[in-house]
């Protein structure tokens, strides 16, 4: 089994942290992961990505040029990354703020979500990027939603039930809007 | 949930392996790509009652751990490129002094201030001692987080056992990369481990003293000659990996983040067709001339990869020297390397 996936947007969207969450995820499924950060020049309103890689065999490189997968989350990082996408690898973009003329669907399994139009609609607009990695969930089998959600319970258990609530039915609204276009 | 694993940074698994390795005293300077580990141990070593300190520079952070070294603490700084520069003079007098010590290089492109890209252009700087005089440190590469974990507690064991200065040598990939790592040794602290040699206050037995300025006849001469023997016994604990070299018919020599980048392209490579392995030095100092050279004598070819404009390859020659040649393949300071990058200069030598 092997995966990776690129996750960029601007600063501020939140990429590195549902890179992390990733991660997390797959480390407690057992596989070996590796989690590698690229900042821009500043953090917030700045490009920022981050590479997951999932295997399990002994990961190599934690730097990918030719992701698998691909979640992009403004336009500029559609124009970088899209380009080194391999053929037929799964492509989810943020279509809220993404020309959605500029997507190879053709070449590609893409997947066009509102993720900011949907995280609004649940009352926080910061849970954008939950919705996206939602959505990546659908799309591979190596890593389970169940696994995400726990790792969320873990990490935001401080911030209280609430918060980890929202983020949850953000992450599965990704995942059922995903799933309902698959269909 | 499996609470054994930690997923951490590169950094953090050092400072990590540190605490765990029984560091008792760690002195600090910041700089980029190396701080997440002042920034672990100012909060986690006071916890266990050890020293934090952050100094004023560079030059007062190695004469600080210089001073507990000759105490007989566990001692540790750590820096990136330009700072290491800046420590060399201290590392030198722990050397001369044959003082153990820890000291951690994140390297960072340069030359001069160079950047915060990845780089491995400190290779010369660390295995050829560094500062002046005629000395050697050890140096430790890791590739992975565990490593940076496990060569960070063995990097104090062995500074002890030849009372000699340990590099760990990583980059920026490695240190902000994060992996999962299992601690597996829980911190203790003999408090009698230098009690043969260490500076305690002389009431009660011969006086000692811990220099590294030789001014009587023969003395300098003496301890050179000891180095000399020492360097020979660090041998015994050359460290290397060998992956997928077996059958290979081409072999990349790499170490550290390139090292394990390489295996990626090397997995490509093999499900084309190639018969590619890869050879990895985990102590470059001292190198694994021997290993190396059995390898060669099984008549492979050799590519030599870093993200330098060609160190290590200096040593790959010398290892090889009077069986083969070896292909270099460099990646500049400043770029980050990927397993295409290596794909075209290996499959070249298939031709």
């Amino acid at each position: 089994m092997y995966q990776d996936v690129i996750i960029a947007g601007f600063g501020g969207q939140g990429v590195m942290f549902i890179g992390n969450l990733l991660a997390y995820a797959a480390m407690e499924q057992g596989f070996n992961v590796t989690y590698m950060p690229v900042y821009g020049v500043e953090m917030r309103g700045g490009t920022a990505n981050c590479t997951v890689v999932i295997s399990d065999e002994e990961v190599g490189s934690p730097i990918i040029f030719y992701p698998k997968t691909l979640i992009v989350m403004n336009q500029p990082s559609l124009d970088k990354f899209q380009p080194r996408l391999v053929p037929e690898g799964i492509l989810v973009v943020n279509s809220s703020i993404v020309d959605e003329s500029k997507v190879e669907k053709e070449k590609f399994n893409a997947i066009l979500i509102p993720a900011n139009h949907i995280a609004d609609n649940l009352g926080e607009s910061r849970m954008a990027n939950m919705v996206a990695l939602g959505a990546w969930l659908a799309a591979i089998d190596e890593v389970k939603l169940e696994t995400v959600e726990e790792v969320v319970r873990n990490q935001f258990k401080s911030k209280g039930e609430e918060i980890v609530n929202k983020n949850i039915s953000a992450l599965r609204r990704g995942y059922e809007f995903a799933m309902e276009k698959a269909s | 949930m499996s609470s054994k694993k930690l997923l951490v940074k590169g950094n953090e698994a050092v400072a990590i392996g540190a605490i765990d390795g029984g560091v008792e005293c760690y002195f600090a300077y910041p700089i980029t790509p190396q701080s997440d580990i002042p920034e672990y141990l100012s909060r986690e070593l006071v916890k266990l009652g050890g020293t934090f300190l952050q100094a004023e520079s560079e030059i007062a952070s190695i004469n600080m751990v210089l001073g507990a070294a000759a105490a007989g603490k566990r001692a540790m700084t750590s820096s990136s490129g330009p700072g290491i520069s800046l420590k060399q003079e201290g590392i030198s007098y722990i050397a001369g002094s044959e003082l153990p010590a820890v000291i951690v290089n994140m390297m960072r492109g340069g030359p001069g201030l160079g950047g915060i890209q990845p780089s491995q252009g400190d290779y010369f700087q660390a295995t050829r001692g560094g500062g002046h005089g005629d000395y050697r440190t050890m140096v430790l590469a890791p590739s992975t987080c565990q490593e940076c974990y496990d060569l960070t507690i063995e990097a104090f064991d062995l500074a002890f056992k030849y009372r000699n200065p340990v590099m760990i040598l990583g980059d920026a990939i490695l240190g902000q990369m994060k992996e999962p790592i299992v601690r597996w040794k829980e911190r203790s602290i003999d408090p009698n481990e230098a009690i043969k040699w260490c500076l305690t206050g002389k009431k009660g037995r011969k006086q000692r003293i811990i220099k590294s300025l030789r001014l009587e006849e023969g003395s300098m001469e003496a301890l050179n000659e000891k180095l000399m023997k020492k360097y020979k016994d660090m041998e015994q604990d050359i460290k290397w990996e060998e992956f997928m070299v077996e059958d290979a018919e081409v072999v990349a020599v790499a170490f550290g983040s390139i090292g394990r980048i390489v295996k990626s392209t090397a997995r490509k490579l093999r499900s084309k067709g190639y018969k590619v392995g890869v050879f990895r030095p985990i102590t470059l100092f001292p190198f694994p001339y021997k290993q190396l050279r059995e390898v060669a004598k099984k008549g492979k070819r050799f590519i030599t990869i870093e993200n330098n404009t060609g160190q290590m390859v200096e040593d790959v020659r010398l290892a090889l020297c009077g069986i083969c040649e070896t292909e270099f393949f460099a990646n500049m300071p400043g770029k980050v390397s990927t397993p295409e990058d290596f794909i075209e200069p290996i499959e070249n030598m298939f031709k």
